[in-house]
């Protein structure tokens, strides 16, 4: 980063073109369909993403310290499936959430420990528990599904506020928002996961306790998870140990394309939470047009891949040296070669669905 | 200096403006009208109950699955007959939670009725139930939704049709009189054994009194152990005539070790399985006829149904009774269900229509 802080690097950050896409997207979205600005549309398409979001809060902390947490989705089945065979055996519905969360503690601490205090990467070790938590789910429930849960209890995940119908998750979202946002930007521990993100030893000398930050956030992302697999039963009524399969990728991409630096170190919490509308609304708007879902994924994919090209191009063009050398050229004709693929798939399954 | 970043930036967002903004709008004026064009009559023909402009939506648990793909070439037969619309859209892995987005879209737009195979048939009762309170008739085909969540279920095969059919195949093949076995998945498979329970009760009429069932194997649904247990078989009984193996996994096993052990013509295989895993054997003379529902039917009886009740031919309470093209009259069971009927049998005139 530059040392001057002028307008134009304001204008500059990454949440601003994000910004300008969801604006975009939501014009675009409005023109091609007169389902996409109603409300109640809206509020339903919401309630799908929140467990997403409620997931991403904390993996924006993990990846801003450069970790990451592959076992988000399958701490969430398992969780949920703990929750769901409590259930079954009889046990109060608020007792068993109380012994899910519990769970998602403990996991989380699983994690952190084996990355904070032995010291292993977390790629390897989240890789592993993503194993071994979903098989602890399917151990739990088998092939059966958890069902029958109380009204009072399904409000979490499909109950809704007011005459506008607000949904209820969407209301635990933002609650969890405001405080990840709290933790990030007013307190030293915020400060400290960036410290960590860009050089963890000399946070260490400069008295960062770097063990118990990163089992925190670890256990942080546990309790999360657990927190978004009970609104996910909430939601369905009914637990599966197969519910998210594959969420956890979702949920890295959002915080990537929020501008969180991969390798740690930068990023910031408006953004990921501003990917996941963009996320959220161009997803919907695609299915309202009928996009089947390779096609929204395919979208999806390389958004998040001209999200790393464009800054990354954009910050050598503006480095100041500016020098016309092959690879920064080879790098601007990737860059357009990647929007020009963009816009052709775009128009072809537009085409696709006029025939 | 700054000026020449602000202004290399400026460009590369217009960039990137372009390129969105460019395609998006510029498809929209020949997205729009098509989009108006089909929400328009629909809007129009609903309070006239007409059949006519209707558009439903048909949706597999997820796409580019054969035989779901199958399906839905039923149930565009069935839209061509009724002069409806039928849109083939789902969840791009077979997925609870995406197929739950994919509805959620779909309720948005306010089409005129589902028709899903369903993910999980608790986690879609909220979802259906939302559709049917904004006026969505909801059927569902192949997985059921649970009771609550759709006004009705087009059901594949009953066990009974299912044990009955697998019996009149074998003896057929055989020329009525010799010794067969089964060859089942796993011992305690309760799909399996519901089966087994009907084919014994079956060879007890007199018509089979010449068949003599010797013994009943389990290959567990695994390949390599099917395909030891059928070669076991013809070595223990060297009569042996019929093989029945009422899952996809232990016919096609069977009908190899036959074929392998170069008794075609003396042994045959029968049984349940698809089309494309069977044709070799089929046309070898292994297996030459088996059965199994037929997907496209299952797509076609849907899509009548589901015209049954969004035109308000039929409530879709049970008793009702509908008329569903080629495939005649069905009356909606107790449960919401409705029962396909008997299951199609697969021999060499007609696999190569089928591919699934």
């Amino acid at each position: 980063m530059t040392s001057k802080q002028s307008l134009g690097d304001f204008f500059k950050r990454w949440e601003w073109l994000l910004v300008l896409l969801i604006f975009l997207v939501t014009i675009v979205n409005a023109r091609l369909t007169p389902y996409f600005l109603d409300t109640r549309n809206l509020m339903r398409a919401t309630s799908d993403f929140m467990e997403l979001g409620l997931m991403m809060l904390p993996m924006v902390f993990i990846i801003i310290t450069g970790n990451i947490d592959l076992s988000v989705a399958s701490m969430m089945a398992m969780c949920a499936s703990l929750m769901g065979w409590l259930h079954m055996q009889g046990t109060n519905i608020w007792v068993a959430m109380a012994a899910a969360l519990l769970l998602g503690l403990l996991a989380g601490f699983l994690n952190g420990y084996l990355v904070a205090r032995v010291k292993l990467p977390s790629l390897v070790v989240t890789l592993g528990t993503f194993a071994f938590y979903r098989g602890m789910a399917y151990a739990l429930l088998g092939d059966q599904a958890a069902r029958g849960y109380p009204e009072s209890f399904t409000f979490l995940g499909q109950g809704s506020i007011g005459s506008i119908r607000f949904p209820f998750s969407a209301v635990l979202f933002i609650i969890f928002a405001v405080i990840f946002s709290l933790i990030l930007y007013k307190l030293k521990f915020g400060r400290y996961l960036y410290v960590i993100g860009n050089n963890e030893e000399a946070g260490f000398y400069a008295g960062v306790n770097v063990v118990r930050t990163k089992l925190l956030i670890f256990m942080m992302s546990g309790f999360m998870s657990a927190l978004a697999g009970i609104v996910l039963a909430a939601r369905f009524g009914s637990t599966r140990p197969d519910i998210g399969t594959g969420l956890e990728l979702a949920v890295i991409t959002a915080v990537v394309l929020g501008g969180v630096s991969i390798s740690g170190g930068s990023g910031t919490m408006i953004g990921a939470i501003l990917a996941l509308v963009l996320i959220g609304e161009m997803r919907f708007g695609m299915g309202l047009i009928n996009i089947p879902g390779q096609g929204q994924n395919i979208v999806i994919g390389f958004l998040l891949i001209l999200s790393i090209l464009i800054p990354h191009v954009g910050r050598e063009l503006t480095s100041g040296n500016v020098k016309v050398n092959k690879a920064m050229v080879g790098k601007t004709a990737v860059a357009l070669i990647m929007i020009a693929l963009f816009a052709i798939f775009f128009f072809w399954s537009r085409t696709l669905l006029i025939a | 200096m700054k000026k020449i970043s602000a202004l290399l930036l400026l460009v590369l967002m217009i960039g990137v403006l372009a390129a969105c903004g460019s395609t998006e709008p510029a498809a929209a004026p020949t997205e729009a009208p098509a989009v108006a064009e089909e929400a328009a009559p629909a809007e129009e023909a609903a309070p006239a109950e007409e059949s006519g402009s209707k558009t439903y939506v048909f949706v597999p648990k997820g796409l580019g699955i054969p035989y779901f793909d199958t399906a839905n070439k039923g149930a565009q037969e069935a839209a061509a007959e009724l002069g409806v619309a039928v849109t083939y859209t789902g969840p791009a892995t077979a997925d609870a939670t995406e197929q739950i987005q994919v509805l959620n879209a779909l309720i948005a737009q306010g089409v005129d009725g589902l028709s899903i195979s369903a993910n999980d048939s608790d986690a879609l009762v909220p979802t259906g139930k939302d559709a049917m309170e904004s006026g969505i008739p909801v059927v569902s085909w192949d997985a059921a939704i649970a009771e609550g969540g759709r006004n009705a279920h087009i059901n594949q095969a009953d066990a009974e049709g299912i044990g009955v059919v697998q019996v009149e195949m074998v003896s057929d093949l055989i020329g009525g009189a010799g010794q067969i076995a089964i060859l089942s998945a796993t011992s305690t498979a309760p799909n399996q054994n519901e089966w087994i329970e009907y084919m014994k009760t079956e060879l007890e009429k007199p018509e089979y009194a010449d068949i003599e069932l010797v013994t009943v194997v389990y290959g567990d649904d695994e390949d390599e152990k099917s395909y030891n247990e059928a070669i076991g078989l013809m070595r223990t009984y060297p009569d042996l005539k019929g093989i029945i193996s009422p899952t996809t996994v232990g016919i096609a096993a069977a009908a190899r070790a036959v074929q392998d052990q170069e008794r075609v013509g003396e042994v045959f295989v029968t049984g349940l399985g698809t089309p494309n895993q069977m044709r070799e054997y089929v046309k070898s003379g292994a297996a030459p006829a088996f059965a199994l529902w037929n997907p496209a039917d299952l797509g076609y009886l849907s899509i009548y149904a589901l015209n049954a009740i969004a035109t308000g031919q039929i409530e879709g309470k049970p008793g009702d009774t509908f008329e569903a093209g080629k495939l005649g009259s069905y009356t909606i069971a107790e449960d919401g269900s409705v029962l396909l009927g008997a299951p199609t049998v697969f021999n060499i005139d007609n696999i190569d229509d089928f591919d699934f």
